[in-house]
């Protein structure tokens, strides 16, 4: 169906180009080598997400035939189309709304979030704006600072609407709107409520988008030091799959860089007192997960069974399919797994009191901080999980302590929880839960082994996604969504009866975890997104043990504590509830 | 806050009752007609709180944020009460040109009151609105439904006394 | 009964009762600047006394849209006496009751002065105001009763539709707009029958038409006046127009608050729909077509036509890029025509009277006539329509009767806040598109307003600057950002806190407002003060220097010390003894010009 066959010449600056019909301007200037500036602009064509309403102005360059400006990143290419990139007018008009954006912006670069990592710093930089000549009324709105993953500092927002389409159009969350019009406008939530106090799940992909210090996450590492330096704690880390291929980008490192040693030795340098691996949790979770899909299709439960271990997609099925409650899996997600089992097993192993365990999580995302807060996740007036440390926040800690993470060793991590199979590795991309539990779930129905552990067509980015696999003599019919619209429409063909799905699973950010919201910003680079996803099955692949039940840890947790899988004790520890919340 | 805007007990049944009518009587896509609704909305509860801007969101399927961009987007909306009053002075060009925006300033002083805002008293709120399409009459104010034409700043006193139930001692 | 064939429509035409069967008609104004000052109560009043004496069938009283000469309202014309009473008041009721409809004597002090003249006008085609206008959008306006369907009929009303459904084909309609040179009148001037010819030639399920009522312009009410004095006429252009484009639905948008058009709109969509020029079936032919109203919420910007579009999918009114246009990509994503009111109701008379005699009106470039709302320091105020290539002067001095004190025209504002203005050394460049882009101006949807010597034209441009910077969707950097820090220079400026760079700042800064914004508001929003930088520097720069005086002066020579500007002032900063000459303390004034409004002599002068 698409018209890419045709081929369309134009001039960027007198050099030839030819490019597909529909590009845009900015696509042929970028294959004549030509850079322009851009900032509202944002394409992750791989999964579907554009924001391309034209707004910012610092994009713009001459269409010579007609004399007048257009925006590059929105303004298709034309047989014979002429455009001059650095014509005076264009340049002119290019500093005017750079400038205009810095004369309503606090200029606070020195102790913000984004120094250094901001798309607007980086663009008066490379404008060479070195004088503002506009001065005026400046917006002035109180932070939010309240809800439990992200931060708003409105001040800091050029009203790109990245953000605006991630959450209305990608989510289809809507928290996020303009709201009032002119000068007053502003980026908001309904009523400007604190974020904490709309349905905002937290996935974080505002934040991963936002140009500027305007959404970030909440800074939990000064609690973070405050634990390490308490002689008092027993500090326990765990590290989530999708941290180890992403991190390296905050040091220099080429997307896709596998840095799990290095990330467990940082980790100990830090301070903490033992490193854990949340891949021992995912084998964990997909034991039980499992044993509870088999449950539900002998004993004719619900169906399909949603996966349950993003908890930003936990929040969306509560608040917008609040009668669909009874189909997310009844399993924690591993991180609270891991909490659960180091507060209560691995404390009672090694002997020490869980209340003196603080338990610390290095995340891809942003809505396991707001999971780890759940009152669901409290046992005797302890939190499975005490802090939450994005990527981005790690990598922080790290250069504030002036730990050369290119010089670090490799390490492993600690025994007891930190043994993993290829099966955990994958739970970092979208596809990759459901082929773990199809792993497990097809030598525990079968009783054989499967030869193939490869699971082609549940990998991938395309939005949604289905296979069927034959477990013995049932097929199993699974779907599979990233981002919470794709989410959105799976859900609604069940609800409406129109598809039939045994699993789900569902990731709420673009390419699940390793496209996280408290990932290293890619600033609109799918490229960054698929070679981490291509690292996390190269991980699994290089694995001997590559099924969640081979993990012999896991078999002696059973073994020692657990009895089975959905035994009152895995139930007690291991599973959960959800309820309704309001939507606004 | 966000329990005030989840409590619909401040919103009249049965005007709710009237809106929900008027929403199950419209044909066609609901949510293109949200600016539809929040007419009649206002029509009948005089302004849009904003527990009422998420009733309508709930009722049209629709999310708080949306509404309440559009809502704060045009400017025949009202988030807070009116007054008794609606004082409206046009600031077209030809009132403009005939000095409708000394007459506004001199409005607003009198009832102590800023642009959009309530007077202290409740009576009344003074807008600025755009051609009302009676140049020939500028500078023109309206009190509600009613027109004053070729308005002078040293008459304003006076019209605004007939609504405040003052009778000066001439 | 649905009307299926000419006869039909004959019939609909003889239900009307015939003119000259009364002894007398009265076309009282119905207009909303008329209605302002009670014509709505002379109407009731007049009415009751028609009825109390039994003159039902020989005095035709109707009420009617706007008779145009809105300055002189409340208006009435009576014929066959071919008379105009002019400003009046309930209480003129009796007086033209018990003399003139009762004993047919003329009530003189009704009568219209000419005060440029100085003499009686009874009639109104000898009225000056009149003399060079000439009719085609406002043919009906004001002569006929905009809720009647069988006064519409009756003035051929519909029959250009029949014609173009019995006789002609979509792309004959097409080419008959495109050969008349009509061009849109909602300020871009693209010429409609391309319009129309594109939208026609895209291929999809289902298309739309739209009617742009939206007219936010301050200080123009065009549109409105021919929604409320003859709705039909949209009607029936609208179906015209559906037909050719393809479309089986029309939608028509207007602001909410335009209560007073909206009622004679509706009623005039449930009239076509009960005569069946609405429904299936239009003239017995297989196309169907329906009418419907979306209501705005006040916002200028709603008149851009994608951000019409957008507020009538129920968002926040803010203009998308263009391309796609509308007439590949409009209204639910479909192709889209939207048309002004204005360049609507011309359709019919161009199919009833040929392109060709539509083309032999106006200009080379622009053809047929162009409605003006006439506002400002003018002694004749309203609608004027006139022929393309009428120019300033003749509006100005030969229909407008030029400043009714005598005082110099300085400048005529036109285009309204996207416009620019012109000043007297331009007052004969003919009126079309072209030429006003010529001198830096355009044609805009129709505001003018004029400005006398007094004007100050760092205030017109800084009031235009405040409209525009309120109005703007706030989307991108350029016009959200820009026109505010330009209004705040303004007002810097304005109020003796600005510096000489600041002028340079405000035309760099204009310039790139207009290449760099997103929509025709932004890209045009600094046209005010550049021009008016271009015509006025100096005033801009007494402001820039602070050599302005801001206070209001009295001039010894006319005071004759009445005490009636200290009487007003606000601040009471105006001393003097009765009967003897007054002076303002110019440190306390606040400009209010309350003193000058108050002066029985003109012996205050502006700043
Ligand atoms: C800011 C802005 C406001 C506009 N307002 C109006 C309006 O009130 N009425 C109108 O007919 N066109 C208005 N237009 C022009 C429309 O976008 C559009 O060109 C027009 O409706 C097309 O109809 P026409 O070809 O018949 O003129 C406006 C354009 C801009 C940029
Ligand atoms: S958002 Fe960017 S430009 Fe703004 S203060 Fe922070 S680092 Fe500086
Ligand atoms: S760049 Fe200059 S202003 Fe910024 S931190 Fe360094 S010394 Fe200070
Ligand atoms: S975190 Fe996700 S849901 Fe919350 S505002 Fe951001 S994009 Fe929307
Ligand atoms: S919060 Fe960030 S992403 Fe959202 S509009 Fe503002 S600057 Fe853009
Ligand atoms: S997909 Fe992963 S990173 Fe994103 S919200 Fe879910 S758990 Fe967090
Ligand atoms: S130019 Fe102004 S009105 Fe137009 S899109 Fe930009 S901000 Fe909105
Ligand atoms: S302009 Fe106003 S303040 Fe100045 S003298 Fe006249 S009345 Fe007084
Ligand atoms: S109103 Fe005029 S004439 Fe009377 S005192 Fe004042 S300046 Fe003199
Ligand atoms: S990047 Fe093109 S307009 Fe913002
Ligand atoms: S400008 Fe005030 S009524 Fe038209
Ligand atoms: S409104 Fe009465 S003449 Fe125009």
């Amino acid at each position: 169906m698409k018209l890419i066959d045709k081929m369309i010449q134009c001039k960027i600056n007198g050099i030839t180009v030819n490019v597909e019909a529909g590009s845009t301007v900015l696509d042929a200037a970028e294959k004549a080598g030509i850079h322009v500036p851009t900032l509202c602009h944002l394409d992750l064509h791989d999964v579907g997400i554009v924001n391309q309403n034209a707004n910012c102005r610092v994009c713009m360059v001459e269409d010579e035939k007609r004399g007048t400006l257009v925006p590059s990143c929105a303004e298709k290419v034309t047989d014979g189309m002429r455009i001059q990139t650095d014509s005076l007018k264009a340049v002119m008009a290019r500093r005017t709304s750079l400038e205009l954006l810095l004369s309503n912006h606090p200029q606070d670069c020195l102790t913000c979030v984004k120094n250094l990592d901001c798309e607007l710093q980086s663009l008066a930089y490379e404008m060479n704006i070195k004088e503002i000549h506009y001065h005026g009324e400046k917006m002035s709105h109180p932070k939010d600072l309240t809800s439990r993953g992200i931060t708003k500092d409105t001040n800091k927002c050029i009203m790109c609407r990245r953000c605006v389409t991630m959450c209305d159009e990608v989510q289809t969350v809507g928290v996020l709107s303009p709201l009032k019009r002119g000068f007053d406008v502003v980026v908001a939530t309904a009523f400007h409520l604190d974020l904490g106090q709309t349905s905002c799940t937290y996935c974080g992909q505002c934040v991963s988008v936002c140009p500027t210090g305007a959404l970030a996450e909440m800074n939990d590492a000064p609690k973070v030091w405050r634990a390490l330096n308490d002689k008092q704690n027993h500090v326990v880390v765990q590290v989530a799959p999708a941290v180890r291929v992403a991190v390296g980008e905050m040091f220099g490192y080429a997307p896709g860089e596998i840095s799990t040693g290095k990330v467990v030795s940082g980790l100990r340098r830090l301070g903490f007192d033992k490193v854990f691996d949340t891949n021992f949790a995912a084998d964990l979770t997909i034991i039980e997960e499992a044993n509870e899909l088999i449950n539900r299709i002998e004993t004719g439960g619900t169906l399909p069974m949603l996966t349950s271990c993003c908890p930003a997609w936990v929040q969306f099925i509560e608040a917008q399919f609040p009668e669909l409650l009874s189909v997310p899996s009844s399993c924690k997600s591993p991180q609270q797994m891991m909490g659960a089992v180091t507060k209560s097993y691995y404390a009672d192993k090694t002997g020490i009191d869980p209340k003196d365990i603080v338990m610390v999580s290095i995340m891809p995302c942003v809505a396991k901080k707001a999971e780890a807060a759940r009152e669901e996740f409290n046992r005797q007036g302890l939190q499975d999980v005490d802090f939450v440390l994005t990527t981005r926040e790690f990598s922080r800690m790290l250069k504030e302590a002036a730990i050369d993470f290119k010089k670090l060793p490799e390490e492993s991590f600690d025994e007891l929880l930190g043994e993993s199979t290829g099966a955990a590795t994958i739970f970092g991309t979208t596809g990759g839960v459901i082929e773990a539990a199809t792993r497990t779930a097809y030598e525990m129905v079968t009783g054989k082994e499967l030869k193939d552990v490869n699971f082609k067509q549940m990998r991938g980015l395309e939005g949604i996604r289905e296979a069927q696999v034959e477990v013995g003599d049932v097929t199993l019919r699974i779907g599979i969504a990233h981002e919470l619209g794709n989410a959105r429409k799976l859900l609604e063909s069940i609800r409406d009866g129109k598809n039939h799905f045994d699993a789900i699973e569902i990731m709420a950010c673009p390419g699940g975890c390793i496209g996280g919201g408290g990932q290293p910003y890619h600033h609109g680079n799918t490229d960054i997104l698929k070679k981490r996803q291509q690292a996390l099955y190269k991980l699994d692949g290089a694995m001997k043990k590559r099924k969640s039940h081979e993990n012999d840890m896991v078999m002696k947790l059973y073994e020692d504590y657990l009895e089975k899988p959905g035994s009152p004790k895995a139930h007690e520890l291991l599973h959960t509830t959800y309820s309704t919340k309001a939507r606004i | 806050m966000r329990e005030k805007i989840l409590d619909r007990s401040t919103l009249d049944t049965a005007l709710l009752a009237r809106l929900d009518a008027y929403i199950d009587s419209l044909k066609g896509d609901k949510q293109e007609q949200l600016i539809h609704v929040l007419h009649k909305a206002q029509e009948l509860f005089g302004h849009l709180p904003h527990n009422l801007q998420l009733y309508v969101a709930h009722a049209l399927g629709l999310s708080g944020a949306r509404v309440n961009g559009v809502v704060t987007f045009y400017s025949f909306f009202n988030e807070e009460p009116v007054g008794k009053y609606v004082t409206s002075v046009c600031m077209g060009t030809a009132c403009f040109v005939k000095g409708a925006d000394k007459v506004l300033e001199r409005t607003l002083n009198l009832l102590g009151t800023k642009k959009g805002e309530m007077s202290p008293d409740g009576l009344f709120t003074v807008k600025d609105i755009r051609c009302i399409g009676a140049c020939g009459l500028a500078p023109v104010v309206t009190i509600n439904e009613k027109v004053y034409g070729k308005v002078k700043v040293g008459q304003i006193d006076d019209i605004l006394s007939r609504y405040r139930g003052e009778k000066r001692a001439d | 009964m649905p009307i299926k064939t000419r006869e039909d429509l004959m019939q609909l035409k003889a239900q009307l009762p015939d003119e000259t069967s009364y002894r007398m008609t009265i076309l009282l104004c119905g207009g909303t600047s008329c209605l302002s000052s009670e014509s709505d109560i002379i109407d009731e009043m007049l009415r009751e006394k028609i009825e109390k004496n039994h003159l039902e069938n020989e005095v035709n009283l109707v009420k009617v849209g706007c008779l145009r000469f809105c300055g002189e309202g409340p208006i009435m014309f009576i014929s066959p006496d071919d008379i105009a009473y002019v400003r009046l008041t309930i209480k003129d009721v009796s007086d033209i009751f018990e003399q003139h409809i009762l004993r047919g004597h003329i009530v003189d002090r009704l009568l219209y002065v000419d005060g440029a003249q100085n003499k009686t006008v009874p009639a109104p085609k000898d009225m000056d105001f009149f003399k060079k206008q000439q009719r085609i959008a406002l043919r009906n306006v004001g002569d006929i009763d905009p809720r009647s369907i069988e006064a519409y009929v009756a003035r051929e009303g519909y029959e250009a539709l029949r014609r173009c459904i019995s006789d002609m084909r979509a792309d004959e309609v097409i080419n008959v707009v495109r050969k008349s040179g009509l061009r849109g009148r909602g300020g871009g001037g693209f010429p409609t029958g391309l319009k129309w010819a594109y939208t026609a030639s895209v291929k999809s399920d289902e298309k739309y038409v739209i009617c742009n009522a939206d007219e936010g312009d301050p200080g123009a009410f065009m549109d409105r006046s021919i929604i409320e004095g003859d709705p039909h006429s949209l009607v029936e252009a609208m179906i015209i127009a559906g037909y050719a484009n393809g479309a089986s639905e029309g939608h028509i948008y207007i602001r909410a608050e335009y209560a007073i058009s909206i009622e004679p709109l509706r009623l005039a969509i449930d009239k076509a729909r009960e005569h069946g020029f609405l429904g299936t079936h239009i003239f017995g032919s297989e196309f169907s077509f329906d009418i419907h109203i979306k209501l705005g919420a006040g916002a200028f910007v709603c008149g851009e036509e994608t951000a019409l579009i957008r507020s009538m999918e129920g968002h926040r009114g803010e203009p998308d890029k263009k391309p796609p246009f509308p007439s590949e990509s409009g209204f639910r994503g479909k192709p889209t025509s939207v048309n002004n009111v204005e360049t609507y109701v011309n359709i019919p008379a161009i199919i009833l009277r040929g392109a060709d005699w539509f083309a032999s009106i106006g200009t080379e470039r622009s053809k047929g006539t162009k409605v003006f709302a006439l506002a400002g320091q003018l002694r004749n105020i309203g609608l004027v329509e006139v022929p393309m290539g009428t120019t300033f002067r003749e509006i100005i001095y030969d229909i407008g009767g030029g400043h009714p004190e005598g005082k110099q025209i300085k400048a005529v504002q036109i285009g309204g806040p996207s416009g620019g203005v012109i000043t007297e050394d331009f007052f004969d460049t003919p009126i079309d598109y072209d030429s006003l882009i010529a001198i830096g101006a355009m044609m805009g949807s129709g505001g003018m307003i004029v400005m006398d010597e007094d004007s100050d034209m760092v205030e017109i441009a800084k009031f235009y600057l405040d409209f525009t910077q309120d109005e703007s969707c706030g989307k991108c950097t350029p016009c959200r950002i820009g026109t505010k820090r330009m209004y705040e220079i303004l007002e810097r400026l304005t109020a003796m806190e600005g510096d000489p760079q600041d002028l340079e700042r405000l035309e760099t800064l204009g310039e790139n407002i207009k290449n760099a914004s997103l929509c025709g508001l932004g890209q045009t929003a600094p046209n005010p003060v550049l021009s008016t930088m271009k015509f006025f520097r100096e005033e801009y720069e007494a402001y820039a220097y602070r050599t302005k005086r801001t206070s209001y002066l009295i001039d010894g020579k006319q005071c004759i010390g009445c005490t009636k500007c200290a009487r007003v002032c606000p601040v009471d900063c105006i001393a003097g003894k009765v009967r003897e000459v007054h002076t303002i303390n110019e440190n306390d004034c606040i400009a209010c010009g309350a003193c000058y409004d108050a002066c029985p002599t003109n012996a205050i002068v502006k700043p």
